[in-house]
């Protein structure tokens, strides 16, 4: 919930503000601000403030992590295994490449380019989509395998030849699923003690991030819905800008992550 | 009419305002309740967080009639456990936390810096309706199954209770979004807003209290909501983290709530040392001594209050090694609130102190915080802290100083500013009456508390061994009385409202640009720009009898009633 | 989360009103960094570097939240204290995350004391 980004009041009573009226005002400019500098410049360190509360709403979870990786190493090493590199590797790929369509897009609107400003906020949407769909793969095949936070971890490792490949490649525990014969014992005597907590910590930091990626598709939604109306120009593109530095924290915090989860050795 | 000055009728001039001002400008329902004009919507932050120490209070009563006697006087030993948490969660959440700065900062804020609101208008009305939002889930856990975890919420019980935690929580949490909304609005307001001359160094240094406390507010709240959500994730699906049994760890947990919950006490009485700080000015009609070391203490106190929170964990199986350094850390916080209290008291000095009643209430807070403040240093230190902890001297400690600090720094504010945010004048002798009754009610509820703890009395309990009676019984009265003096109070507000003598503009001689304004404001807060004037220069105040109130020197139409027919333009 | 303050006079950009537009020989050699360092990232956790392997995980992460902050959020022509407020946000979590670390750390053994008389 309201994880949605700030954007100063556009179009709000644009006629509200003094009467000399010496130079163009932007029909955007909202009534209690002087100038369009004063409004972008609000607009600016509001986002930047409300990053600030989004790197500290995450650094609990990194704290969880922090904690439990140091005091047991074992569990992080055992449960990696089930997490696949390769389809973490994809999706940073694919958040990057959202960026990069971000940051274009966020020039498109300095130098009013509208139709490029369309083009990137609708690939940056994709490479959004592409991403929640690859970490639905990883969701549910979790799911079917029972790989889930501590109070729920029953892992079924009838699905999961993989895990038994002590030393194996880290890759092949989840690109096994599907052609598994249920023929191996459904516990694993080599689990640690607590094995469920990497997966309890997994579905926090995760999921607080995919939640982070749908708040800021609906926040490109909006911007993308204002882009085609024709709201943005050199002289107004404050919500770009914000949405955009709002999108590349939720990159930057997957930047951390895949290295965190995927990459135990 | 022009402005003529030497054919007064006193009567005339004194006669209602014609102007229009933000209470009259427009009328209905949805004229308050889709406000985004700052003045309106701390109003109905005023309203709405009064009625919620209403409800904290009568809690309060509560649990001080069951302590009447030892074993059951009103209601059994769940009840108890169910009043004290909701009694506290009420306070903390819904009451302290957003008194000052949601109702009396958002008021003021934009009109000391000369602005005509605040930099997000709608996201400050937004803050309000998750302020609402989260105050019906608060409510909904009441109703709902109550709350019996204390308003701390530790694991493991808070994960085992079959009270409405997880309604609890979330009320919490989207508390926590109003509370960070609410500083990320006043920090930008604050770089962005203010006049080219005002330079950090000429802004009232309530503003420079706010301004620590959003910093606070930013910066740890998100943390709080972490925590919650993980909380409520434990409850609801059982992911472990601060559960043994899965292989938590639930001294995690206070970590991750005392990370917020510490430096949320200094978002509970930063604002308030912001107020006192004006009104021993104003009231000692003397500049405010070190004004430097005020502003910046505030800063100190931010940013320390950051690194002490292990002291609530002593005794909770810490390791001895971090118990020794925020032990160690904890004392360092102490020197910028005494830097604060010196610099008080030097103010005062020599100076020709008014006893009205904002005045009554900023020395009762200096008093009673002062003990508060001192009493936290003997929690503070290790050894005592092992026979102190979780006893009523806790209890004691922190309500001296958030009841008798932010409460009556709140009161005192609102007395100070009522003329401004109302228009109206109160009783005066009956507001000093009502100051004293809280004093004095105050000390005898609480201190007998000081004796009981350090006597070994546990907090949080129902029953009591029969030497802890008479203590008990002392405390109860004090509360009635308590109640009874705060009663006092808000008959001489509501008197106010309905026969209150109009106020001038600037009752009261201070120099802050709020004043410069009628009262109650225009709805954009100033007509004509204000004047630029050093926030504690008093001698740039004279009193005119005409207007009933003071006015600057050097402009004598400004603050005149007709001022609007003066030859200055209107602006708006 | 970068850990820089860098920043340029470029920091008026906006005050005379024409926005800083990230160049496009700017904004791709950033994207390619980041993807390069992907690779090196993925690699390096292949080879058995043994109790440093999180620490080169972590300095690759950090270089690339660097480039994106700088480059892609405009961190580097921005106003000063825009980065600031970040490095101080990344102070407060560094010292919640170390100070609960640290005090975890110094009671572990007591619970590993009790688990180990626990059965399995």
């Amino acid at each position: 919930m309201t994880h949605t980004p700030v954007h100063p009041a556009p179009a709000a009573q644009p006629d509200q503000h003094g009467h000399a009226e010496e130079h163009h005002h932007s029909p955007f400019l909202a009534h209690h601000f002087e100038s369009s500098e004063q409004q972008f410049d609000s607009g600016k360190l509001g986002m930047w403030l409300f990053l600030v509360t989004e790197i500290m709403f995450f650094s609990g979870l990194f704290c969880a992590y922090a904690v439990y990786r140091s005091s047991h190493p074992e569990i992080f090493i055992y449960a990696h295994k089930f997490l696949d590199t390769n389809l973490g590797a994809i999706n940073t790929v694919v958040l990057l490449v959202s960026s990069l369509t971000m940051a274009l897009a966020v020039r498109a609107a300095q130098m009013s380019q509208r139709k490029a400003l369309i083009i990137n906020l609708i690939l940056t949407l994709i490479c959004a989509g592409g991403f929640l769909g690859i970490k639905y793969v990883e969701y549910s095949h979790k799911w079917h395998a029972g790989l889930l936070w501590a109070g729920q971890f029953h892992p079924d490792f009838s699905h999961l030849e993989g895990a038994h490949q002590e030393h194996g490649e880290p890759a092949s525990a989840e690109s096994s699923h599907g052609h598994t014969e249920s023929s191996h014992d459904t516990t694993d005597p080599s689990a640690p003690r607590n094995a469920g907590i990497f997966f309890s910590i997994y579905f926090c930091l995760t999921g607080l991030h995919g939640i982070h990626i749908l708040a800021g598709m609906g926040a490109i939604i909006w911007i993308l819905v204002r882009s085609i109306r024709g709201d943005f120009s050199a002289d107004y593109y404050g919500p770009v800008d914000f949405v955009g530095l709002y999108w590349h924290l939720v990159d930057l915090v997957w930047i951390y992550l895949f290295p965190l989860l995927y990459l135990i050795h | 009419m022009s402005v003529a000055y030497d054919e007064p009728e006193v009567g005339e001039l004194l006669a209602p305002v014609p102007s229009e001002n933000y209470l009259n400008c427009s009328h209905g329902f949805w004229s308050w309740a889709a406000t985004v004009d700052h003045k309106r919507i701390s109003i109905m932050y005023l309203v709405s967080v009064l009625s919620a120490f209403l409800l904290g209070g009568i809690l309060a009563l509560m649990i001080r009639m069951e302590l009447w006697t030892p074993g059951r006087t009103i209601m059994d030993h769940d009840t108890y456990n169910h009043t004290f948490t909701l009694h506290g969660a009420v306070m903390t959440f819904l009451f302290i936390i957003p008194s000052i700065p949601a109702a009396l900062g958002n008021f003021l804020l934009p009109v000391m810096i000369g602005a005509k609101d605040v930099a997000f208008p709608r996201m400050n009305l937004g803050s309000y309706y998750l302020w609402l939002g989260g105050a019906l889930f608060l409510l909904a856990a009441i109703v709902l199954g109550g709350l019996d975890t204390g308003w701390t919420f530790y694991t493991p019980y808070s994960t085992t209770t079959n009270s409405s935690v997880i309604t609890a929580s979330m009320g919490v949490f989207i508390l926590g979004f109003s509370s960070i909304f609410t500083g990320l609005n006043f920090i930008v307001t604050m770089h962005t807003m203010r006049p080219p001359w005002m330079t950090w160094f000429k802004l009232p240094l309530f503003l420079w209290a706010i301004y620590a406390t959003s910093i606070i507010q930013v910066l740890a709240t998100p943390v709080l909501g972490i925590t919650l959500m993980l909380l409520i994730a434990e409850r609801a699906l059982g992911i472990g983290i601060f559960d043994p049994k899965l292989g938590g760890d639930p001294v995690l947990f206070q970590h991750f709530f005392w990370f917020y919950s510490h430096p949320a006490v200094y978002i509970m009485i930063l604002p308030a040392m912001g107020v006192i700080s004006e009104l021993i000015a104003v009231f000692s009609r003397k500049p405010i001594f070190g004004y430097r070391f005020i502003a910046y203490s505030s800063l100190a106190i931010a940013l320390l209050g950051f690194l002490v929170w292990g002291h609530h964990m002593f005794t909770s199986g810490q390791s001895r090694i971090s118990a020794i350094v925020f032990s160690a850390l904890t004392f360092t916080v102490s020197i910028p609130s005494a830097i604060k209290v010196f610099n008080w008291l030097a103010t005062m000095y020599r100076g020709s102190i008014l006893l009205v009643t904002p005045m009554c209430y900023a020395l009762s807070f200096i008093f009673l915080f002062t003990i508060g403040g001192l009493t936290g240093l003997f929690l503070g230190a290790l050894a005592v802290d092992v026979h102190l902890h979780d006893t009523y001297f806790v209890v004691a400690h922190f309500h001296y100083v958030m009841m008798g600090g932010t409460l009556v720094a709140f009161l005192g504010g609102l007395f100070y500013w009522w003329p401004k945010m109302t228009g109206r004048m109160y009783s005066e002798t009956w507001g000093r009456i009502g100051c004293l009754g809280v004093f004095v009610a105050f000390n005898l509820t609480f201190f007998p508390q000081f004796i009981m703890g350090s006597r070994g009395m546990p907090r949080r309990y129902y029953n009591y061994p029969p030497q802890f009676q008479f203590y008990h019984q002392m405390s109860t009265v004090g509360s009635f009385l308590l109640g009874l003096s705060l009663c006092v109070v808000a008959g001489v507000l509501i008197h106010s409202l309905l026969r209150g003598r109009k106020a001038p503009a600037n009752p009261w001689g201070a120099a802050t640009l709020e004043w410069q304004t009628s009262s109650p404001p225009p709805l954009y807060n100033f007509d004509t720009d204000p004047v630029e004037v050093d926030p504690y220069d008093l001698e740039s105040q004279v009193f005119d009898p005409l207007l009933g109130g003071y006015r600057l020197r050097e402009f004598p139409a400004r603050n005149h009633p007709d001022h609007d027919l003066a030859s200055e333009p209107a602006r708006v | 989360m970068a850990h820089n303050t860098i920043t340029t006079s470029d920091e008026q950009a906006h005050a005379d009103g024409h926005p800083h537009v990230m160049p496009l020989s700017v904004l791709l050699p950033t994207f390619a960094a980041l993807i390069a360092l992907t690779v090196i990232t993925v690699s390096a956790s292949k080879l058995s570097i043994g109790a440093a392997e999180i620490w080169v995980a972590m300095g690759i992460a950090t270089i690339k939240a660097t480039l994106v902050a700088l480059y892609f959020m405009h961190l580097r022509y921005d106003k000063p204290f825009n980065a600031l407020l970040i490095l101080f946000s990344l102070v407060f979590a560094a010292i919640f995350v170390g100070m609960a670390l640290v005090d975890s750390q110094a009671y572990q053994p007591e619970i590993s004391a009790y688990d180990l008389q626990q059965p399995k």
